[in-house]
């Protein structure tokens, strides 16, 4: 089997190939006890104002150890690349590293990116020293030109954030990773196990989920899966799958039958 | 004790003042090391909060990590 090389993100190194957001738990336990199941180092926040109408105005980091898990500030919910550079930079401020997830969305209803803007945000960023993630379609120009405009990674969607629809176009998820030098890590839409290793079966380097989990009925369980799953996919793909055939082929001998 | 009228996250707030940024996140009960402050669009680093003052009229936006993917 071929061996495998271990998961770097602009030369640093990360022990899972699964990466999990924070978000729409409906526990802050459940939230916990589901990123501790995966196996997950790389851990997404998001960066919103204080609310200072609440007597507990308290954000992520009260129930998750930054010394644990390396967290990747991201800029969801940003329309401009305006929006996204302030968000970033406010992230790392908040933060304890230069990564950061760029998000900058064309639509409010399918949350698909702006790659017009995503691809100003990451020139800005870049030059500022950030470590860009750029979540992107599964389009394979766009990804080529986010990977010259500086980014550390490039992330394409499944399918659309929260739609648990899977994998839609392997092809495309394939023909970015062979084309890329940076790591790809399919970012959104996957909704269960099956998904997660089909997606690491693809070849790329790893995997972003959040709905999966914090919405299965049982988000440790679920957590746990997709460990396994993404673990899987990826030996799967080093040991390399047999042809596919339009005809069946006997796996018994068809020399030896009795008369 | 007298006190200022500031933008604080997006909403006009009166607060004890002048002061300084650490002050206002003492009065707020805000631990600064959970909290990136920007002050007129430019953010003020940890370090800064205490030297730097709060004037009538400033705009103050208070973020932290909350959850998300």
């Amino acid at each position: 089997m071929q061996q495998d090389t271990p998961f770097e993100i602009a030369g640093r190194r990360f022990r899972s190939r699964l990466m999990v957001g924070t978000g729409k738990y409906r526990t802050n336990d459940d939230m916990v006890r589901a990123i501790e199941a995966s196996g997950a180092e790389i851990v997404t926040v998001a960066v919103r104002r204080v609310d200072l109408n609440r007597a507990n105005s308290e954000g992520v980091l009260h129930h998750l150890d930054p010394k644990r898990f390396f967290l990747l500030a991201n800029t969801a919910g940003c329309y401009t690349a305006d929006d996204a550079v302030r968000y970033a930079r406010l992230g790392r401020e908040a933060g304890f590293n230069e990564f950061v997830k760029l998000e900058v969305i064309g639509d409010q209803e399918t949350l698909l990116p702006d790659t017009e803007g995503l691809l100003a945000a990451t020139r800005t960023l870049a030059g500022e020293g950030f470590t860009v993630l750029a979540y992107t379609n599964d389009d394979l120009i766009t990804a080529l030109r986010l990977e010259e405009a500086g980014a550390a990674a490039v992330m394409p969607l499944a399918s659309p954030i929260g739609s648990g629809l899977g994998l839609l176009n392997p092809y495309s998820i394939r023909t970015i990773k062979r084309r890329l030098k940076v790591p790809v890590i399919v970012d959104a839409g996957v909704g269960t196990a099956s998904d997660a290793c089909l997606t690491m079966e693809q070849g790329v380097d790893g995997i972003l989920m959040n709905t999966a989990l914090a919405e299965a009925a049982d988000p440790v369980a679920m957590a746990h899966a997709m460990g396994l799953a993404v673990e899987a996919g990826r030996v799967a793909w080093l040991a390399g799958r047999m042809p596919r055939r339009e005809v069946a082929m006997p796996s018994s001998p068809v020399r030896g039958m009795l008369a | 004790m007298s006190t200022i009228v500031i933008t604080l996250n997006g909403e006009r707030r009166e607060v004890p003042g002048p002061g300084s940024l650490a002050g206002l996140l003492g009065h707020l009960g805000l631990d600064p090391r959970l909290v990136v402050v920007e002050l007129n669009r430019e953010i003020v680093r940890r370090p800064r909060l205490d030297d730097t003052t709060l004037a009538d009229g400033d705009s103050v936006e208070l973020v932290h990590f909350v959850g998300g993917g």
